[in-house]
């Protein structure tokens, strides 16, 4: 199905959040993420489900002023 | 000692973690600046990368407190839904809060900044908000909440320093209570000491240590600096005036006659 992944129209198999970024090998690491502008903390990322259209923003740690 | 919300912090310095030639300049300057609180930011990974875990080794490395940014966000929900992940990611509630209005000058979109400071402050945030140095606009951040404020000298990177000297006195006048601090448009140590001089409770620098030539002496010279200004405010500075006022004894100057 298309999501919103980052800004830009990407085709995913995964249909909740943990399935998602194990598709995108991030499984180790330190990521934040949001659904349609709603964080979704680690802990909720399995119990999480992932629909088509929606926009999916994945961040991590970068430098910064 | 400075207080930033309810933790105490000797440096008054905060330095930004960006624009370094390499990891080990960036880190060997954040030594030399003395700096206790280091900001970074968020962004996007490419699927399977490892910038952001690399990155963040090299921030623990250092013992540091972190102040994470919503550098760049344009609009209300993409500033705090940014905040909200920074305070997932790096698990503080402060955040150094940017609206950003104009692409050309960063000037900070004061009426989004406002609006997202109180969502923020209401779901539990500490909020350093990133604002111009109108007095009216930091009342309302301090109305709503905020118990730091950040007005710029210039824009972000101009390095022009303070360009409105008047503005920062007048926030420092009528803000005897909140912890201010000079976020952006340093150029010079000059410019730093300057602030202090104004009792600016701090600064927070990065292209100008950053695009030094050779930053990590350049961090060193900005930590006396804030250091020196500091000391400046609180021993009391003189008052400017218009005419010369000898400092060596007028009496007893030699040859001088009554009768000329």
């Amino acid at each position: 199905m298309l999501v919103i992944l980052n800004g830009e129209q990407r085709e995913i198999a995964a249909d909740n959040v943990a399935a998602l970024m194990s598709e995108l090998d991030f499984t180790a690491g330190h990521f934040a993420v949001s659904l349609n502008y709603e964080v979704v903390p680690r802990g909720k990322w399995a119990e999480t489900p992932v629909v088509a259209g929606d926009e999916i923003e994945i961040l991590t740690p970068r430098q910064g002023g | 000692m400075v207080k930033f919300y309810d933790r105490e912090f000797s440096s008054r310095l905060l330095i930004g973690s960006a624009l370094y030639q390499s990891p080990t300049i960036m880190q060997d300057s954040i030594r030399a600046s003395g700096a206790e609180i280091v900001t970074v930011s968020l962004r996007r990974e490419a699927a399977g990368g490892k910038a952001g875990d690399v990155f963040w080794s090299l921030i623990r490395e250092l013992g540091v407190t972190v102040l994470p940014n919503t550098a760049g966000c344009r609009g209300v929900r993409d500033a705090v839904t940014t905040a909200k992940m920074a305070r997932e990611l790096f698990g503080t509630s402060w955040i150094k809060l940017e609206v950003i209005a104009d692409n050309d000058t960063l000037q900070p979109d004061v009426v989004g900044l406002v609006e997202a400071a109180t969502i923020l402050v209401k779901d539990g945030f500490e909020v350093f908000p990133y604002c111009t140095e109108d007095l009216s606009v930091a009342m309302k951040l301090v109305d709503v909440g905020c118990r730091v404020i950040m007005p710029w000298a210039a824009p972000i990177g101009s390095a022009r320093g303070i360009t409105n000297r008047d503005g920062l006195k007048l926030l420092r006048d009528r803000l005897p209570d909140i912890t201010l601090v000079v976020d952006a448009g340093l150029g010079a140590p000059s410019h730093a000491a300057a602030a202090m001089e104004l009792g600016f409770d701090a600064v927070l620098l990065n292209t100008a240590i950053a695009k030094a030539e050779h930053p990590v002496p350049m961090a060193g010279a900005f930590k006396l600096a804030v250091e020196a200004g500091r000391i400046a405010y609180e021993s009391g500075l003189m008052d400017a005036r218009d005419f010369a006022s000898p400092s060596t004894p007028v009496i007893g100057t030699p040859f001088w006659h009554a009768v000329s």
